[in-house]
């Protein structure tokens, strides 16, 4: 009987405090999301570096256009654009523009040098593709430092913001996608490629193979000067 | 007389078969040279050797007092050649085909030239046809306009009347005539057709299995007004002997197996008549014989492909 | 000197035979064009279906550069055959013809004459490939546009930026001349030994396919003797399409993975060049002309 009381208090303190801090969370993004909402629409030029292992590609020049609620576009100027499926068109506007999610405390964290705390959006919405989205928010500036977003169509992919200039309205300089790819291999008979032999992998380079990551700079944004609707389309 | 041709010991050989045998002969300037021997005697052979298309195994040629080996681009301007049936390029016409070996041997193409030449062949009228319209006696003359088209000194003519019609081989020994009498040229022209050669000829080299058998000036090797009687008798073998020890024994030539040969001069075949009868030797038959063909089969060979059919 | 290769040119394009070839490639790139305009999504969604699993790729991919690389693939491999057919020619067609004995009467020396008829067999290949070159890259450049050149080789994807990939094409078609050059100088040395082109043009068509089938298999036994078939290095025009990277992997416009490859493979091409002439022009000194 002793042993059923203790636990249940345990419980109930533990749950008080979860409600406490889910109260905290809830409101704590809230306030990240009312400072994004200070930006109604924005454009800037970006330039964009793939880095898959099995991807040789040069550096890009891209535009990337918002506006609200959820509108995004990036847009490679001119030539092939090499994109993480479904990934890049993620923003910390779409992902906290939503009500439909629980926010719950998950602890805290130094990320490049800056305290953070982790927070775990979960969608009420069971129909949504995101199944869980973990955000590592800087609670002193508002800002979201890296969120990491697991879908139910495009798997899992990591997406980290560094701040410059434009911290005031959470716009970041710097993004890095993060996210798994697939083994890429095409027949030598499809490719006509027959000289080199295949040379066996390591385990770091068939993990390494496994990964990528694109990495956007953003520079000359340009904030709630109005963007053209035709630019999404 | 200035030598044009001077061959020694030239030999060639094929792999085990000897082509060409310690040939050496010369040719005269000015001279229509008759080359004569059965076919395979090794007559092509030799020309081929002069005209640097084969490398000869043994032996030395000259040619206008140069060696061929170290003087072959001077030598060769000065020759024109046609080696057995002369081949063109047929889809070009036969204007383009000499202006081709004109510019190659060395002249200025010239309208006027490559037409002075065509027209002397002949085929001024079908200058600009493709010569895969031509007959074979035209493709012939287009061959010699080609070999003559950068006016040569030494004009060699291989199996020349090859394939020809009758007009066709006699506008071929009026062109040799023309070439040997009016313009000067040395003529050197092998076939295995003894009446041409006999019409044109100046000096002669009769070949066989690739040996020189005899060379010299035609008029010494066999005169027109002498002949060859063949002789046969009941008894031949009895017949030669007596012939032997007669008036006639220089007249003897060397034998056939079925008859008697003898070289004499027309005028001396009644005397013989009479001299045979003297002699009595029964004879079956007294047949002249024309000169070359006679001279030519008497000292080659005369191994018989085909048996001579007798009736 | 100048003069034989006028008139061994003069012979070689005013053959109908000659133009055989340049109205193959016409049909042939013509109807490829054709294809990939009518359905070519089809075959670019086809060869990036495991690619397009994680990544999305966005643009023009099926432009002139591509077009035009898919292209050289097909052909270069054929074009081969093209090239033997005037060069294997060149001394057993004039032998087949008779012709070859008057020539060899003219006041020209052998070695001259050898040297002017594969200088003009080489322009013919030359020429030869500039019509490809119009055809496969220009050509299909003015129908399918410009864009990136997006490539997909067995083991990765090169992206090239559109400024940085009319040089290649350059260097490649360079290339790809030093490599149809080696083939028409193995098709002249057999001619020397024929007198009928049939025969030489199969006996190259046949060293080349012995011998690539000879580089392209992957059996150890073999391995000693590739780097020294002249058809392991035909198709290293390919390296100029494939680029370095930094340490970020991050390619690097305007260079190429291994430069050292290509000029590796021109040497060892130009070698076989040199040495299958040098083997023709002795053995055809040599030679009693019988035809």
């Amino acid at each position: 009987m002793k042993i059923y009381k203790c636990v249940s208090l345990v419980a109930l303190i533990v749950v008080l405090q979860t409600s406490v801090f889910g109260q905290d969370m809830n409101a704590l993004v809230a306030k990240v999301k009312a400072k994004l909402d200070l930006v109604n629409d924005y454009e800037a030029d970006g330039k964009m570096k793939t880095d898959v292992a099995f991807i040789k590609a040069p550096l890009g020049r891209v535009k990337v256009y918002f506006k609200k609620p959820n509108k995004f576009r990036l847009k490679k100027e001119g030539g092939i654009s090499l994109l993480p499926k479904g990934g890049i068109s993620v923003n910390m506007n779409s992902i906290v523009g939503t009500h439909d999610y629980v926010a719950i405390f998950s602890g805290e964290t130094v990320l490049n040098n800056v305290k953070v705390k982790i927070v775990k959006l979960l969608p009420t919405n069971e129909n949504s593709d995101v199944v869980l989205t973990t955000m590592y928010i800087d609670e002193a500036n508002l800002l979201v430092k890296k969120s990491t977003t697991t879908t139910k169509e495009n798997g899992t992919y990591d997406i980290e913001m560094t701040y410059g200039q434009f911290a005031n309205f959470g716009l970041p300089d710097k993004v890095v996608f993060s996210f798994n790819t697939k083994d890429y291999k095409l027949p030598k008979g499809i490719t006509l490629e027959f000289d080199d032999a295949e040379k066996p992998q390591t385990e770091a380079q068939k993990l390494k193979n496994k990964k990528g990551r694109v990495e956007i700079t953003y520079s000359n944004y340009i904030v709630n000067k109005g963007v053209n609707d035709s630019v999404f389309k | 007389m200035q030598s044009v041709i001077q061959v020694s010991g030239l030999t060639k050989q094929f792999n085990n078969f000897t082509a060409v045998n310690d040939l050496s002969f010369s040719v005269n300037k000015g001279d229509v040279y008759g080359f004569l021997g059965q076919n395979g005697a090794g007559k092509s052979t030799t020309i081929r050797m002069l005209l640097t298309l084969i490398e000869p195994t043994a032996g030395n040629i000259e040619l206008f007092g140069m060696n061929l080996k170290t003087h072959r681009k001077e030598i060769l301007q000065q020759v024109g050649a046609v080696v057995e049936k002369p081949d063109v390029y047929k889809y070009l016409s036969a204007y383009q085909n000499v202006a081709l070996f004109a510019k190659l041997s060395g002249i200025t193409v010239n309208k006027t030239v490559i037409m002075n030449q065509l027209e002397m062949v002949g085929l001024a009228q079908r200058a600009n046809d493709t010569v895969k319209t031509f007959s074979q006696g035209m493709k012939q003359r287009l061959g010699i306009a080609i070999a003559l088209v950068h006016n040569p000194q030494l004009i060699v003519l291989d199996e020349p009347t090859n394939g020809l019609d009758p007009q066709g081989i006699a506008d071929i020994r009026n062109l040799i005539l023309r070439l040997s009498r009016e313009m000067g040229k040395t003529v050197v022209v092998s076939s295995h057709l003894l009446s041409e050669i006999e019409q044109v000829a100046t000096r002669l080299l009769i070949i066989d299995k690739g040996k020189k058998l005899i060379e010299g000036a035609a008029n010494e090797l066999f005169d027109p007004s002498q002949t060859i009687v063949e002789l046969t008798a009941v008894d031949n073998n009895d017949a030669l002997l007596r012939l032997q020890n007669s008036q006639w024994a220089s007249n003897l030539q060397p034998q056939r197996q079925q008859s008697i040969l003898l070289k004499l001069h027309k005028h001396q075949i009644p005397q013989l008549h009479k001299d045979l009868v003297a002699l009595d030797i029964a004879v079956l038959s007294l047949q002249p014989r024309h000169s070359l063909e006679d001279y030519f089969l008497q000292i080659t060979s005369g191994n018989q492909h085909v048996q001579a059919y007798t009736n | 000197m100048y003069k034989l290769i006028q008139i061994e040119l003069y012979k070689i394009f005013r053959r109908p035979r000659t133009y055989i070839a340049f109205a193959a490639v016409f049909s042939l790139i013509t109807i490829i064009q054709f294809g990939l305009k009518m359905d070519g999504k089809t075959y670019a969604d086809f060869m990036m279906k495991d690619l397009s699993s994680s990544i999305t790729i966005e643009g023009n991919i099926l432009n002139g550069y591509l077009v035009c690389y898919i292209m050289l693939q097909l052909l270069l491999v054929h074009v081969p055959l093209l090239i033997a057919l005037i060069a294997a020619d060149m001394i057993s067609g004039e032998a087949n013809m008779g012709t070859l004995r008057i020539m060899l009467t003219k006041p020209i020396s052998r070695t001259q004459f050898m040297l002017a008829k594969f200088i003009a067999s080489s322009v013919y290949t030359l020429l030869l490939l500039v019509w490809l070159a119009i055809l496969a890259l220009f050509v299909s450049m003015y129908i399918f546009g410009t864009d990136d050149l997006f490539l997909m080789k067995s083991s990765y994807v090169v992206l090239l930026k559109n400024g940085d990939i009319f040089w290649r094409y350059v260097g490649a078609f360079c290339f790809a001349a030093v490599a149809m050059l080696t083939v028409a100088a193995l098709g002249f040395l057999l001619s020397v030994f024929a007198e009928n082109s049939i025969g030489p043009i199969v006996a190259t068509m046949s060293v080349i396919i012995f011998f690539t089938i000879l580089s392209t298999l992957n059996i150890p036994i073999f391995n000693a003797i590739k780097p020294y078939l002249f058809t392991t290095h035909m198709n290293d025009w390919k390296e100029f399409f494939d680029i370095q990277v930094t340490e970020n992997n991050e390619a690097i416009i305007g260079s190429i993975q291994k430069p050292e490859k290509i000029i590796n493979s021109i040497l060892v091409l130009l070698l076989h060049i040199v040495g299958f002439v040098t083997a023709a022009i002795l053995v055809f000194k040599k030679k009693d002309i019988l035809s």
